[in-house]
């Protein structure tokens, strides 16, 4: 069946191969993507304001470098990265800073986050930069690492680890392949579809600049079967550019097979192990979006400026994919693609499985916003009820885990029998609620749960340290009450050495003295 | 009938032998106290706060092992340290002597207050204060335990809790 989607492509050098391995459980889920595919991508106006958070990666915040009534230009550096692991961030469009401040934001914890906030002056005036770029493959693995250092450049898959860093980390390892992961898989979004249809050339040239970097021979781009459009493209321009290197592969159309570890399953049969990353089994995963903006930054000197995202769900009028500023409001967004319909009642930042709802529209775009999804009121799910072993959660599971087990666990806040059980590996990705007939959330009990070990981790960490620190001082101490007593004991002995005609002179010295 | 008897008699000499073996060795052979204490060493919280009324918290450890203290004087512990505790040693879990004051709480010193007498900074269990004679002192914030003993010895009352924020 798949082979007859390539009938009109026969042409083409790169033909499709397909998966090896399989995953297990996971849901065919309803996609409810065709709403937003029908147009091409949509540039969203400058706004006339900015909000850039200076946390849109994982890891350390990054530290402004402007100050308030400052001018910036588009492209330049605003807070740079700051820690082992951190990302830089870059002023959307040109415009005066305005305040720096805590700002509404889409994350997992909390409400507010510190943003730089900028007032676009809407002449859009980029920074000057250097005329000439030398072609990437001239450059060295680490200049070109260290370049993507720069340009702010992160997992565009919604994780957001910062790519450089994944980048340094996996050029110690043995690798064996690339892997470009297009396959997007959770409902509503489709920002990578028309990505790949798009921008099909900069995917190609980022993944190139990928394989240089890190010295590879082998890149597999892999797309999930339900994208025709997509991969009729990546076909078409695989052919122009004809390197044998890079190698177009389907998978099939199942919920959550983009994920990181199962789409190294899928692709190369290789299970990545517990706690560990797809380095381990020789694999670097990247996304494609990510593959486009290192080709926009290396070859054009582009920062990470700007998005692909998409606006659906039956709560916005006209959904469609659109190109925004990093930092545009959601409000901004969505009055572009029409505005809410009268039905909308719930927002959500991220798609219906793994995203995240928030209760106003003023948080901006950032690295990570793939989908902002308004949805009218969800069918009433039924109140929760007990647990009745049915193992429909572990059937599903993707990462073969035994989630009614983890619930009793959870429930116990048992966190040796959790980690036991693997709960540090559970991806989140929601399988399990969808299935529970008992309506158990159990994917946020899972995620309350990790917070718990990690906080539980953090503390014993913290008592260790000062443990060591205690026992440190209390050796100093002694060290010091030993070289004290040493002391007097010398001068004591010094004293009786000279004996008591020495004492008494020095004695009637001192009474001479006094008495001057 | 006498097979009877004969298994009683070898039961009761096998009994025997072994009792008098098990009270030699509890006699001779030592206790190994010292993993013990590093057992409960490592399920307290390492605040140093001394609000126990020993040192710190390991010479806690060693006054629960030698039985010179309860297992619940240790309040920035809490309920949790208690349990634990009480499931090692095998003891009833007692309601704790006294309530935590400010859980996860860290002390900051008024910069513009500080005289630079150095009391606080010889009295924190963990060197977590900086600062030289004459010279305004700060607290490392990720090193401080709360345990407040740098509150009392400061002269010019410069030095209070503040939450985690």
């Amino acid at each position: 069946m798949p082979g007859r989607l390539y009938q009109h492509a026969k042409s083409v050098v790169s033909a499709p191969t397909y998966d090896l391995g399989t995953l297990h459980g996971g849901l065919r889920l309803q996609a409810h993507k065709k709403v937003s595919t029908a147009e091409p991508i949509q540039q969203v106006p400058i706004p006339s304001q900015l909000v850039l958070p200076i946390t849109q990666h994982a890891g350390d915040p990054a530290q402004p470098i402007v100050s308030i009534g400052e001018h910036v230009l588009k492209g330049q550096l605003i807070a740079e990265s700051d820690g082992s692991l951190s990302a830089p961030v870059h002023a959307s469009s040109s415009g005066k800073v305005v305040a720096i401040e805590p700002w509404p934001v889409a994350r997992r914890y909390g409400d507010n986050a510190p943003c730089i906030v900028i007032e676009c002056d809407g002449k859009d005036h980029a920074i000057e930069t250097a005329e000439s770029l030398p072609s990437y493959d001239i450059l060295p693995a680490d200049v070109l690492l260290t370049k993507i250092l720069q340009g702010g450049i992160v997992g565009l898959g919604g994780a957001v680890f910062p790519t450089a860093q994944k980048l340094m980390q996996a050029i110690t390892c043995d690798l064996e392949f690339l892997i470009l992961n297009g396959v997007e898989c959770e409902p509503y979004i489709s920002c990578d579809d028309v990505l790949m249809r798009e921008y099909a050339h900069e995917v190609i040239g980022g993944t190139q600049i990928l394989l240089h970097a890190l010295e590879l021979e082998v890149a597999y781009i892999v797309v999930e079967s339900d994208k025709p459009e997509a991969i009729r493209r990546l076909g078409e321009v695989l052919g122009e550019v004809g390197d044998a290197r890079l190698v177009l592969k389907l998978v099939p159309t199942i919920y959550p097979s983009g994920g990181e570890d199962q789409l190294v399953q899928l692709v190369t049969n290789r299970e990545v192990p517990s706690g560990g990353l797809p380095t381990d089994v020789g694999c670097l995963v990247q996304n494609v979006g990510t593959a486009a903006a290192i080709h926009k930054w290396v070859s054009h000197n582009e920062p990470l400026i700007s998005r692909v995202t998409t606006v659906t769900g039956d709560g916005v009028a006209q959904p469609m994919n659109v190109e925004a500023r990093l930092g545009t409001t959601v409000a901004d967004i969505i009055s572009f693609a029409g505005g809410y319909t009268d039905r909308a009642t719930q927002l959500i930042i991220g798609g219906p499985m793994t995203g995240k709802s928030v209760s106003s529209d003023r948080v901006p775009l950032v690295k990570a916003t793939n989908c902002i999804l308004a949805l009218s009121e969800s069918p009433a799910v039924g109140a929760e009820l007990p647990c009745i072993r049915c193992g429909d959660c572990a059937a599903v599971c993707p990462v073969q885990l035994l989630p009614q087990q983890l619930f009793w666990y959870a429930c116990a806040d048992n966190e040796a029998k959790m980690r036991l059980f693997g709960l540090t590996d559970c991806i989140e990705c929601g399988c399990c609620d969808l299935v529970c007939p008992s309506h158990i959330p159990l994917t946020a009990d899972f995620r309350m749960a990790k917070a718990r070990i990690r906080e539980l981790a953090d503390e014993k960490a913290r008592a260790e340290r000062a443990r060591v620190r205690f026992e440190a001082r209390n050796e100093r101490l002694e060290l010091e009450q030993q070289t004290r007593d040493e002391q007097l004991a010398q001068q004591k002995q010094a004293a009786r050495k000279a004996g008591p005609e020495a004492i008494a002179e020095i004695l009637r010295r001192k009474q001479e003295q006094d008495e001057d | 009938m006498g097979s009877m008897w004969t298994a009683i008699f070898t039961i009761a000499v096998i009994a025997l032998i072994a009792g008098l073996a098990l009270s030699f060795a509890s006699r001779t052979l030592p206790a190994d106290s010292g993993i013990l204490v590093d057992q409960v060493n490592e399920l307290l919280p390492q605040t140093q706060c001394a609000q126990c009324g020993y040192a710190g918290c390991r010479p806690y450890a060693q006054a629960i092992v030698d039985g010179d203290a309860d297992i619940n004087l240790c309040p920035p512990g809490g309920d949790d340290t208690l349990r634990r505790l009480a499931s090692l040693l095998g003891k009833e879990p007692l309601p704790l002597a006294e309530q935590p004051a400010h859980v996860g709480a860290v002390a900051v010193i008024n910069e513009a207050l500080c005289i630079g007498c150095t009391h606080c900074r010889s009295a924190c269990p963990v060197d977590a204060i900086v600062g030289a004679h004459q010279l305004m002192h700060t607290i490392i914030e990720t090193e401080c335990t709360g345990c407040e003993l740098c509150i009392a010895p400061c002269p010019v009352d410069c030095i209070s809790m503040r939450s985690p924020s």
